[in-house]
């Protein structure tokens, strides 16, 4: 009895290293998963975000083919490097509609111009409204949103050019 | 020149840790032979070494203090442009250069045990040297494998490329060695733990020895916690003091070890009792200060203090914490039983109320370490968890609210053995305190149930820290009882600025335009303008605000917001009006749009947080509590010294007179 | 490593200065109703910041964290409760964004370990200074 009380921390101990050793090997994974996914797009209606584009609303996401809601902004860096890709998917077909947070019309507009503009419409979060209600914690992120206005599948952090196989398939997926 | 004499003097210092190690293992493993002529090497090997290791983080500091931009580590934390003062404080500002101060405190300390302490039979002072020359090797062999702060760059930088604002601070000159101090304090303390288990010499004389350790290393834990409190609670901008932070708790963790350490040992000192107790008090203060280190600079979890972290640094810390820990708990576990409890005593006794707080401050150090970790554990199942203050507060009141209550009549209680019924008076009192406080607080308003306990708590504390002094002569009280009398009074003075603090806090956010008032519980804050300024790397908005309370002459405030180019940061600089009742913080925020006649408005935010330094001089009272205990000590200990050499000199003098040659051979161990 | 270094170095206390839009309405202003506030700051206090590095959203300057506080507020005035907020923002964010963990699937060893924690106390209490008191009293010969 007297040993094992002794043995304890010894025991307690090589718990703790085996877990800490592991998670040293595990590559840190900043990002926090939205619960969203699996679940309805909430109900929202969000203005302009610039001239000449239209605002986005929950049903502009219901019927027809399944899109992209992405949430971006003009201030943010890893943005402009998915602009490209975004380019790419909507010459794939997809009709991608933003989420500008946060931001002025004049640099919205700047922005579009000098790297693309792959949205159909853009709504303005000025308040991150939309952000919080559908679980994303950063800038940029891509939720695939099947044509009866489900959340499908959540892409954290920017679209590189691997990202689209991945974006094609699940939107292929939401397809049904 | 420089980085290579730097350099050289830590590989001659690892060097020396080499020969400390085997000469401390030699002696403590030989009686007489050949192997005993090289056990005489351990004490001068760690000598010399603390001057070695002191010159390299010297002529590191003299590095950064002329700013030679030919060295990296210099070159990615420092700057021409950087003030004087945090060019030498930036050498510990970072991971290499911390840990470059650790290994030379931890020099330091070897060598002052090695060339100072007489008291321990030479095997159990073998074994210590050459575990501290074992730990002292793993940190050499980390600096110098994995993280060397000499490194040169092949071309020497043109600038450099700054020190993370936050840390351009005087909290942090002081803060950070302080703390350290006290982890590497608590490294001698295993190294003499480890000896006594490994000699089965777990006594009082061992512990007399231990004590001074523990209680300097307490000491500078305390004061460091303290400090690092008060930095967050100013720079950080939102007069937070604690946060349940994974960097606070992993200072936090090896101050609770330390403390219930501190106890157990004064219980083996006076009582011969809590032997094991002890030892496994001794091995879990240096762990969780390793642990500390694992956490805060692996970078495993997810922490508000700034730190450069690597996972590959932290690897070898793991490899460190497992060869010292490991090894130290599995001698434990061989060892442990074959060592005796020691003397007993009742319930109500002295040992008994330090051995229920001495459960309770480990059962407190259990919830932080849960609370602290289970993030981790979950991680690992990709689940990702927020342990917070909702949970430490109430989990670890459950085991704080007990303790101080025994804390408040535990010194008041005879050694041994104790009638309840001698100190029924101070008893009754001390309860009648606590509950008049609650009721009066209940009188006042409702708050949460904490902040009322902890000032009832505080309240009874305070008067229970000086009964001890009662009904005796003060001239002839011992100095170690008033550095009691004064950390427990601390303990209360804490006690009741945190509770005072988060109940009694009143808030004002507000977008102001200059010119305009805003009132916050009692004080009229007027914000008189806001304009551009410019140190030395930053710029920044400052605010001027007059603040007055009542009719008093308005005080001027000047919080600013500044902006750091090297690196690129934005910090609020608060401004603090400190009264003996409180402070009022304040702080300037963004921008806020116009108001209706056109002025720009800006973000205020300021507080009023009644008694909140009382945390912190309760932090400093403990801390002198401590220190005027070692004074104490270590007075006792001189005169005793002083004692054996009278009684020596006068025995040889006696031998002299009596015609006999004195053939004693080596003086007797002086026996206290 | 170097790259990592810096990019955590950034990540903990980032510029908004590219950020040029005014704050959400009760991101930084107090409710009328003290009552209510308090309920706010006690709320938010616990609730973490998503985009900072472990901080709750009381305690941070980042936009969101602001965002956040709006919310916050806002529903407290619509009607709703902080326990009805505290559960919305679990609902999309899971456990994380919760500084008060709640007994879950997950979350159970939390509460459990303590429970535990306070038997192993009373138990060693009980050995220690129990048994002594009796041994103390047989061994007074």
């Amino acid at each position: 009895m007297n040993r094992l009380i002794y043995i304890a921390p010894l025991a307690l101990f090589a718990f703790f290293a085996g877990l800490a050793g592991y998670m040293l090997t595990q590559d840190k994974d900043q990002a926090i998963p939205s619960q969203m996914v699996e679940q309805p797009l909430p109900d929202f209606a969000l203005p302009p975000a610039t001239d000449g584009i239209p605002g986005a609303s929950r049903k502009d996401f219901v019927g027809g083919e399944p899109r992209l809601l992405n949430i971006w902004a003009s201030w943010c860096l890893p943005c402009i490097a998915e602009a490209p890709q975004l380019e790419a998917l909507r010459d794939e077909g997809v009709e991608i509609i933003g989420i500008a947070v946060r931001d002025e019309p004049e640099n919205v507009a700047d922005f579009l111009a000098r790297y693309g503009n792959p949205y159909t419409r853009i709504g303005a979060d000025n308040i991150s409204e939309l952000m919080i209600e559908i679980g994303a914690s950063g800038v940029p992120e891509t939720y695939v949103i099947d044509a009866d206005g489900n959340i499908r599948y959540q892409h954290i952090g920017d679209i590189r050019a691997d990202t689209i196989p991945v974006l094609l398939e699940q939107l292929e997926r939401a397809r049904s | 020149m420089i980085a290579e004499l730097g350099l050289a003097a830590l590989w001659l210092s690892a060097a020396l840790a080499v020969l400390q190690m085997v000469s401390g293992a030699l002696g403590l493993r030989a009686g007489g032979g050949a192997a005993a002529a090289y056990a005489i090497h351990a004490r001068p090997a760690a000598v010399v070494q603390a001057f070695l290791a002191t010159l390299a983080f010297l002529l590191l500091l003299y590095a950064f203090a002329i700013t030679d931009l030919s060295i990296k580590l210099v070159a990615t934390n420092s700057h021409s442009a950087k003030p004087f003062i945090y060019k030498l404080t930036g050498t510990w500002g970072n991971h290499e250069g911390s840990m470059l101060l650790w290994v030379a405190v931890l020099a330091i300390s070897g060598g002052l045990l090695a060339g100072l302490e007489r008291r321990l039979p030479e095997r159990t002072m073998s074994a210590t040297l050459a575990v501290q020359g074992f730990v002292a090797l793993g940190f050499y062999a980390f600096l110098l494998l994995s993280s060397n702060p000499f490194e040169r760059l092949p071309v020497p930088a043109v600038e450099g490329s700054g020190l993370n604002p936050l840390l351009q601070d005087i909290g942090l000159a002081i803060h950070p060695p302080t703390l350290y101090i006290g982890y590497v304090g608590l490294s001698v303390a295993f190294s003499l733990a480890m000896g006594a288990l490994l000699t089965r010499q777990v006594n009082p004389d061992f512990a007399k020895v231990l004590r001074p350790w523990v209680l300097g290393a307490w000491v500078f834990l305390t004061f460091g916690i303290t400090a690092g409190s008060y930095w967050a609670y100013y720079e950080l901008g939102w007069g937070g003091w604690w946060f349940w932070d994974p960097v606070e708790n992993a200072s936090l963790m090896p101050w609770l070890a330390a403390t219930a350490l501190l106890h157990s040992v004064s219980v083996l000192a006076a009582r011969d009792a809590l032997r094991t107790w002890t030892i496994m008090l001794g091995v879990l203060a240096f762990s969780m200060s390793m642990l500390g280190t694992f956490l805060v600079r692996s970078g495993v979890l997810t922490s508000v203090h700034a730190f450069a972290v690597d996972p590959e640094r932290g690897t070898f810390i793991l490899v460190l914490l497992g060869l010292y820990i490991g090894g130290a708990l599995a001698i434990f576990a061989a060892r442990a039983s074959s060592i005796s409890e020691g003397k007993r005593f009742t319930a109500t006794s002295r040992e008994g109320a330090l051995v229920f707080n001495n459960v309770m401050l480990s059962a407190i150090l259990a919830i932080v370490l849960l609370g602290t970790l289970y993030p981790l554990l979950t991680e690992a199942f990709d689940v990702r968890v927020s342990v917070g203050p909702p949970y430490f507060n109430p989990a670890g009141a459950i085991f704080a609210i007990p303790m101080f209550m025994v804390m408040a009549v535990g010194p008041l209680l005879r050694w041994k053995d104790d009638k309840p019924k001698r100190i029924q008076f101070e008893l009754a009192l001390l309860a009648a305190i606590a509950i008049g406080v609650i009721v009066l607080v209940a009188v006042l308003g409702d708050f949460d149930v904490l902040p009322v306990l902890g000032l009832a708590l505080a309240a009874a504390l305070g008067v229970a820290a000086l009964l001890p002094l009662r009904g005796r002569k003060l001239a002839r009280v011992p100095i170690a009882t008033w550095g009691m009398v004064c950390a427990h009074f601390g303990v209360a003075v804490a006690l009741f600025g945190m509770a005072s603090e988060s109940a009694f806090t009143s808030e004002k956010l507000a977008a102001v335009a200059p010119g305009q008032t805003e009132e916050v519980a009692g004080w009229t804050i007027r914000l008189e303008s806001v304009d551009p300024v410019a140190g030395p790397n930053w710029t920044a908005v400052e605010a001027r605000i007059a603040a007055s309370r009542g009719d008093e002459e308005p005080v001027m405030l000047a919080p600013q917001s500044r902006n750091f180019w090297a690196p690129s940061q934005a910090t609020s600089e608060s401004a603090l009006v400190t009264r003996w009742d409180g402070q009022l913080y304040a702080v300037i925020g963004d921008r806020a749009g116009v108001d209706a006649a056109g002025n720009e408005r800006w973000q205020l935010r300021v507080w009023w947080k009644p008694f909140v330094t009382f945390i912190w001089y309760g932090g400093l009272l403990i801390a002198l509590g401590g220190t005027i205990s070692i004074a104490g000590r270590l007075q006792v200990d001189l005169r005793q010294r002083h004692a054996i050499r009278r009684r020596d000199e006068e025995r040889a003098d006696l031998e002299a007179l009596n015609g006999r040659v004195s053939d004693n051979g080596p003086l007797p161990e002086p026996a206290e | 490593m170097r790259v990592l270094v810096l990019l955590l170095a950034f990540l903990s206390v980032p510029v908004f200065a590219q950020q040029t839009m005014p704050p959400a309405p009760y991101a930084y202003t107090q409710l009328d109703d003290p009552a209510l506030e308090a309920e706010a700051t006690a709320l938010m206090e616990t609730l973490r910041c998503l985009t900072c590095q472990s901080q709750s959203i009381a305690d941070s300057d980042a936009p969101m964290a602001g965002d956040m506080r709006h919310q916050v507020r806002a529903r407290l005035v619509a009607g709703e409760s902080p326990t009805e907020i505290r559960a919305w923002l679990t609902r999309r964010y899971g456990d994380y964004v919760s500084y008060q963990p709640e007994v879950s699937a997950t979350t159970w060893p939390l509460f459990a370990i303590p429970l535990a924690l306070l038997a192993i106390v009373a138990l060693v209490l009980l050995r220690r200074l129990g048994k002594r008191r009796s041994d103390a009293a047989s061994g007074a010969d």
